[in-house]
């Protein structure tokens, strides 16, 4: 695992330590999904979206010439979107390699692992497959 | 003595010690449960039918010849005929044990399709029916060659039977609609509906998921031809479903599935089929269910359903006011005559964002389409939140719930 990986999810664990309720929890994702840049609005085809029965999320990958890959992502609804930034907070700008080693322990660490689940449909589980399909795709280009 | 009711005068708190789940927690609150239209909490009554099946009656019905055996097939059937005096129907034959409301209407699309559907046909839905009353439809007007046409809505979510003579015709077999609608609580003009498809000679199903357990419900009243539910919405077990049918056309209809139950005599060249009921109850079914079904109706019975219509009325009107007092919320549905469920947005935030923060505060609600794309594309919302009552909600709660609201829509402006 890159250690950027790994510094960034402690990063975000220490982050969320300070809180001391559910409330200021959610409250920090809300005003993270905020701050999201938005995707732009060309982006937001149906190509590129990761329908979940409760929330849509958006997903956008780019490869750079160091190897490395960027994403940009939205969602339709706030919370989802907060804890999208996160996840693309964690594995923007890195290696695929190390984007297919990484183990995402830091949703559950910061109690947030119910967003995660299949039955919730938000779109998340599905963004960060993606995310790990983008990154194996890359790969087996890179290595053609 | 009237089959719905033997009733006690109404005691709201002893009636909740009855449901165990009511005294439960959630996320460190207690638990504010309004999504009584996905499933209703059981009663202790029907737990304890369930443990004592297992514990002293467990056996295979309808075919062994011994004690345990004939013990619970007199149960199972007495179930039936219990449900069968609660839906006023003409006999206790007439009432099919499913698996669910889905199963009931999908047994129907496939077998009464087969009878009686060809080319050209129509079948008559709604634009507020549940997935389930639209799919199994589809999938039989795919095989006969038949068409659908459907019923529209007005913007509060009634249906508009302005040209219900152009819509309900000759070439007309089935009108398959809802009789409350599952995503904003309204009672349809079923009636209206029904005579017309008489008038037509075409037959009629109506999807009672939402309002068996809410109010009366008198089948031959209604004279409709079939009638769908879920037990589980009706403080009943998960799993198991009714179909009401008349005989006449029950009989008329071939079997839906094949198996053990519903045959008469097999060989391989040729199977004669087995009398109503069992001809549509191929397999063992959900002995425990079924009789803890019972159990169930003696609650409702217990409590009174005329009780629980104005239980739920005193909760739909606090409930209605309080929505319309909050500030930004659209409510959809918003008309008196419904059942309290409520479907909602308010202006701009996503139903994922209420429901999440919701929840955080101990207040069960669902949130999305709720199954009825059709009715949101017509009424040009994805989705909404909906929060749906039953006879065991309190007027309290109903003020935690507005509480939770107001909070969260803080945290989200």
């Amino acid at each position: 695992m890159s250690s950027t990986i790994e510094i960034r999810q402690q990063e975000i664990i220490s982050e969320f330590e300070m809180f001391s309720d559910w409330m200021q929890k959610y409250e920090y994702i809300i005003e993270l999904g905020k701050e999201l840049p938005l995707i732009a609005t060309a982006l937001k085809t149906d190509e590129l979206l990761i329908k979940g029965c409760q929330s849509k999320v958006w997903l956008h990958a780019s490869d750079a010439s160091d190897g490395c890959l960027h994403f940009t992502a939205d969602s339709d609804a706030i919370i989802t979107k907060g804890l999208v930034a996160l996840v693309v907070r964690v594995f923007d700008g890195e290696k695929p390699e190390d984007i297919l080693q990484t183990d995402l322990h830091f949703v559950k660490a910061i109690g947030l692992h119910e967003h995660l689940s299949p039955t919730r449909s938000n779109g998340l589980a599905g963004m960060i497959q993606q995310i790990k399909n983008y990154a194996l795709a890359y790969q087996l280009k890179q290595k053609q | 003595m009237d089959i719905h009711s033997i009733a006690e005068p109404f005691d709201l708190q002893k009636l909740r010690r009855q449901i165990p789940l009511m005294s439960s927690h959630a996320n460190g609150h207690p638990l504010v449960y309004f999504d009584n239209a996905a499933t209703t909490q059981k009663p202790l009554e029907l737990l304890e039918s369930l443990n004592n099946y297992y514990q002293f009656h467990n056996a295979n019905i309808h075919r062994g010849a011994h004690y345990l055996a004939n013990l619970a097939t007199e149960q199972f059937e007495d179930s039936r005929v219990a449900m069968a005096k609660w839906l006023n129907a003409s006999e206790a034959a007439e009432i099919i044990f499913t698996s669910g409301t889905t199963e009931s209407i999908n047994l129907v699309a496939f077998s009464w399709g087969q009878q009686y559907l060809k080319p050209g046909d129509e079948i008559v839905l709604s634009t507020t029916e549940h997935h389930s009353n639209i799919v199994p439809w589809q999938m039989a007007a795919e095989r006969s060659g038949a068409a659908i046409r459907v019923i529209p809505v007005d913007d509060n979510g009634i249906w508009d039977l302005t040209n219900l003579q152009t819509l309900i015709t000759a070439k007309t077999k089935m009108v398959a609609v809802q009789h409350v609608s599952n995503a904003l609580g309204t009672i349809q003009p079923i009636e209206q509906v029904i005579a017309a498809a008489r008038a037509a000679g075409a037959h009629v199903l109506i999807d009672g998921a939402q309002a068996i357990g809410h109010f009366r419900v008198d089948v031959q009243a209604l004279d409709c031809d079939f009638y769908a539910f879920s037990a589980h919405k009706m403080y009943g077990p998960t799993g198991l479903g009714v179909l009401y049918g008349k005989r006449s056309l029950l009989d008329a209809m071939p079997p839906y599935k094949g198996g053990g139950e519903m045959i008469k005599t097999v060989t391989f060249e040729k199977t004669t089929y087995n009398e109503l009921p069992h001809k549509f109850e191929a397999g063992t079914p959900d002995i425990a269910g079924v009789i803890a079904l019972h159990a169930s109706l003696n609650f409702m019975q217990q409590t009174g359903i005329e009780a629980i219509s104005t239980q739920e009325e005193v909760l739909r009107k606090k409930m209605q006011t309080t929505l319309q007092s909050i500030d930004g919320v659209e409510l959809f549905g918003d008309v008196d005559n419904k059942v309290p469920i409520f479907s909602f947005v308010l202006d701009g935030i996503h139903p994922y964002d209420i429901g999440t923060l919701l929840d955080k505060q101990g207040v069960a609600v669902r949130t999305g389409h709720h199954c009825t794309e059709p009715l949101w594309s017509r009424l040009k919302v994805p989705g909404t939140v909906r929060a749906s009552l039953a006879l065991y909600n309190t007027e309290q709660e109903i003020d935690l719930f507005a509480n939770a609201l107001r909070k969260a829509l803080t945290m989200l402006r």
